[in-house]
């Protein structure tokens, strides 16, 4: 239903959007997930029609949308830090859209009470905007963007900044909503978390390109490139070269799946597939710090001349600061990355 | 943007245009070689350098006078500020022939300082520039503080808990965000007092003499055209370089601040130095604002029974068609045509100035549209009446004339009044609106209107002022039978006796009371405007 073609944007010489090809069908919730500056906000207005394209197109129902002004464009947009309009009440804020597209009196009063309902703030109507708690403020902005019942609804950093339980908690919420009414999302952020809980399909993006695009499990489970790797957290990260079932790498020979490409690869070795062994088997190494992670610890370990390496060990075998211990690797916990050729 | 810019065309400079061409075109041929002659005249250069530094001297004076009281407005509550914003308001719509009158009261022969210790300023510089302090005291007090009122008192506490002193955190976070308002409020004083006029031609004497002051004695003692436009020329370039580079200045400092209800900023004043700045504050306006205004009143009732009133209701004197009392509804009949137009037109200015994507030549018209303001307003009027009495633009006998005029005055300000605020909104609750299905009109009514609404009532409250007292232009253009308060005070100045004196001193006090009341009704408007909008919260 949406879909960008090349769409190119750029800021004085430099691409933020560089040749962006994206589809996002009917219902669907896509997620658009990269560091600051990735280019992420200007995907979206660019689809909003707030950012002018230097190149390419943007489609909304097969329809080009090049010349069509914003409030033409039918789509919402819900704006990182909501952008309430401040010399309105809630009611006033949510009733805004309708208004601008004509709807009778009597219809937006049934619609502002349905949508306050909807995000849970059924008595909120003659609140002013500045007495809204963050949580709050969030689900005004959202019952704002779904009143004119837009085609495409999309959130730039939507729970950005909520505390952590608030936003754990809304982000259910938001996917249980939209998954009621059937909207189609297209929503940036750059927490993985988020990404992960709220969309059907992750797409990372990297200096105006996109890196990746999957469900969130294949994006997970193999990411394109180091690039990804690491922005989903990943620290084991390096250069090998695979020959048969093993790869030579700065931290010795490690076991990789069977069927995996084979010479100068990137290779990503999963917290959960460095195992810690006694001090004299495996690699040697040296726990320099270990952060308490609830279900786990990871532990970070500095082996001799190599870079660091973390592990994930259960609670009560994790080794204390200081302590020597040996790395043995999980063959099945390592990746390929680049799409090797295994299935 | 058309409408601003065709009325500037034809009211502006169409005239200016006619009355250069009269001075500089002899026998259909142009002489440009008169500029040269014109400026190699020692008495002519003496008057271009006594204008500059008078102006300058005035608007640092006038800065460190007026800084003080602006902050005191933004951030402190004490009883009485309405009333007072409005008394400080005052002195800026008085004619500027009333304002020298009343500093010759107050500090020239046979004044007040006079009468008490016998110390005469009138030979001296300095009564100008008090005068210009008296005068622009609002200039700053209103644009600065109107700001600072709306600046977000969190940003400093930021700042302070960084390790900024008290002193370094205004200076690093307010003085910057208050630098347009502050560069805007000192480029008007600079104008002001550049092209003064009245002020000066009591004040200086035969001594001293600015470029305005030298234009009118040219047109209309020596009645040598030629020279008058040469020195209109000038004017005009000087203030079109001003112009440009505030303009420069401007737009390298634009920023987004964050703005935030007047009414949460302010805070009654704490500790003995906060008290002392507002006791200083309060001294000051006493006794330079409020004390020449006394003196005025004074004056007007210095006759048994209210002789000077009871004077003005009679039209025996025979200097007027009219009882002079019927300037007070003419008056206030041009002035709220004036206003209208001034807030259409500089309000569809500001509006197309703020947009994102303006180019180059918008906003090269927005240096255009303060020319106004540094043009003499005796060219202004005077074009006008060569201009504007001839078809296609016959308006010499219609009403309208006035207030155009005083409209073309009054522009300037509600662009200068709306514009840092408008641009201050953040661009951002305009594109939600647009998102939201708003066109760029709607945008503008449900999104800027509401938030400049403050700015848009202080920019009326100006124009308004702005009207009643505008005396340069007028004087031209005002109909025997329709005179307004300024142009009846100064001809009943200009006539001799004490009776006249009286008079004039009493209409003008009359100005000064219509002004006073259009302005706290301005004040009360916006009290009621804020506690209807955040009612019971």
């Amino acid at each position: 239903m949406l879909k960008l073609d090349g769409a190119t944007v750029r800021f004085g010489g430099r691409a933020v959007l560089d040749a962006v090809g994206l589809d996002v069908a009917e219902h669907e919730i896509v997620c658009v997930l990269g560091p600051s500056g990735s280019g992420k906000s200007t995907l979206l207005r660019a689809v909003a029609g707030l950012q002018p394209l230097d190149g390419g197109r943007v489609f909304l129902d097969g329809r080009d949308l090049d010349g069509v002004p914003a409030h033409k464009r039918g789509v919402g947009l819900m704006f990182q830090d909501h952008q309430l309009f401040p010399q309105r009440d809630v009611a006033g804020n949510v009733t805004f859209g309708l208004r601008m597209h004509g709807e009778p009196k009597q219809r937006r009063a049934a619609r502002v009470e349905e949508l306050l309902t909807l995000v849970g703030l059924p008595d909120a109507h003659g609140r002013a905007v500045s007495s809204l708690s963050g949580g709050e403020q969030q689900r005004v902005a959202l019952a704002r963007a779904l009143a004119p019942r837009p085609r495409l609804l999309m959130l730039d950093e939507p729970l950005g900044q909520l505390d952590r339980s608030l936003r754990e908690r809304l982000v259910a919420e938001l996917r249980e909503l939209f998954g009621a009414l059937g909207t189609t999302v297209l929503a940036v952020t750059h927490d993985q978390g988020e990404a992960f809980a709220l969309a059907d399909r992750v797409v990372v993006m990297r200096d105006g390109r996109i890196a990746q695009s999957g469900t969130p499990l294949e994006v997970w489970q193999r990411p394109a490139d180091a690039f990804v790797a690491r922005f989903l957290g990943f620290e084991n990260v390096s250069a090998a070269t695979v020959t048969g079932e093993a790869a030579d790498t700065p931290w010795g020979k490690v076991p990789v799946p069977a069927g995996s490409r084979q010479g100068e690869v990137t290779l990503l070795v999963r917290p959960a597939g460095v195992r810690l062994v006694p001090a004299g088997q495996g690699l040697a190494c040296t726990v320099a710090a270990r952060t308490f992670r609830g279900t786990h610890v990871a532990v970070r370990l500095q082996p001799e001349g190599a870079p660091r390496l973390e592990a994930a060990c259960a609670l009560r075998d994790a080794p204390e600061t200081g302590e020597e211990v040996g790395v043995a690797f999980d063959a099945a916990e390592i990746v390929v990355l680049g799409g090797g050729a295994a299935a | 943007m058309a409408l601003p810019v065709a009325f500037f065309a034809v009211f502006f400079a169409y005239p200016v245009a006619a009355i250069t061409a009269r001075g500089l075109k002899s026998d259909g041929t142009w002489r440009f070689g008169r500029i040269w002659d014109v400026l190699a005249q020692p008495d002519i250069r003496h008057v271009l350098w006594f204008t500059t530094w008078q102006a300058l001297a005035s608007t640092a004076l006038t800065l460190l006078i007026a800084l003080p009281g602006a902050y005191v407005f933004a951030r402190f509550d004490f009883r009485g500020k309405q009333v007072l914003r409005a008394v400080v308001t005052v002195p800026f719509v008085l004619p500027t022939v009333v304002v020298g009158t009343a500093f010759l009261a107050l500090l020239g022969r046979g004044g007040l300082l006079d009468e008490l210790w016998g110390v005469r300023l009138d030979t001296t510089v300095w009564a100008i520039l008090l005068a210009h302090v008296f005068f622009n005291y609002a200039v700053v007090v209103r644009t600065v503080g109107g700001l600072w009122s709306q600046l977000d008192p969190r940003q400093e506490e930021a700042a302070r808990m960084l390790g900024a002193s008290r002193f370094a955190a205004w200076r690093r976070v307010t003085l910057p965000a208050l630098g347009p308002a502050v560069a805007a409020a000192a480029l008007m004083v600079f104008l002001f007092t550049f092209t003064s006029f009245g002020v000066v031609q009591i004040l200086g004497g035969p001594t001293f003499s600015t470029l305005e002051v030298e234009i009118y004695r040219q047109t209309s003692e020596i009645f040598d055209l030629s020279t008058a436009a040469v020195l209109t020329l000038v004017q005009f370039a000087a203030v079109g370089a001003i112009l440009a580079v505030h303009a420069w200045t401007v737009r390298r400092r634009e920023t987004a601040l964050r703005l935030v209800d007047a009414a949460s900023t302010a805070r009654r004043p704490r500790g003995a130095g906060q008290w002392a700045l507002l006791a200083a504050v309060l001294a000051t306006i006493a006794v330079l604002l409020v004390l020449p205004l006394a003196v005025l009143v004074e004056r007007s009732l210095d006759a048994p029974g209210l002789g000077y009133y009871r004077a003005l209701t009679s039209d025996e004197g025979g200097l007027f068609l009219v009882p002079p009392i019927d300037a007070v509804g003419n008056s206030l009949r041009y002035a709220l045509a004036a206003t209208a137009v001034a807030l259409v037109i500089g309000g569809l200015a500001a509006a197309a100035l703020t947009r994102r994507d303006a180019g180059r030549l918008v906003r090269g018209f927005d240096a255009l549209l303060m020319l106004p303001l540094g043009v003499s307003a005796v060219t202004v009027g005077f074009g006008f009446l060569i201009a504007l009495d001839e078809p296609p633009l016959d308006l010499r006998s219609s009403w309208i004339l006035v207030p155009l005029a005083q409209a073309l005055v009054g522009v300037p300000f509600v662009v200068r009044t709306m514009l840092p605020v408008l641009r201050a909104v953040d661009g951002r609750l305009r594109e939600a609106a647009a998102v939201l299905g708003a066109s760029p009109w709607r945008v503008w009514r449900e999104v800027d209107l509401p938030m400049v609404r403050r700015a848009l009532l202080i920019a009326a409250g100006f124009a308004f002022a702005v009207s009643l007292g505008e005396f340069g232009a007028t004087v031209f253009i005002a109909r025997p039978d329709n005179p307004t308060l300024p142009v009846a005070v100064a001809r009943l100045l200009g006539r001799a006796g004490e009776l006249n004196y009286g008079q004039a001193m009493a209409l003008s006090t009359i100005l000064m009371v219509v002004c006073a009341v259009a302005l706290l009704a301005l004040e009360r408007l916006r009290i009621g405007l804020r506690s209807d909008r955040t009612g019971e919260f």
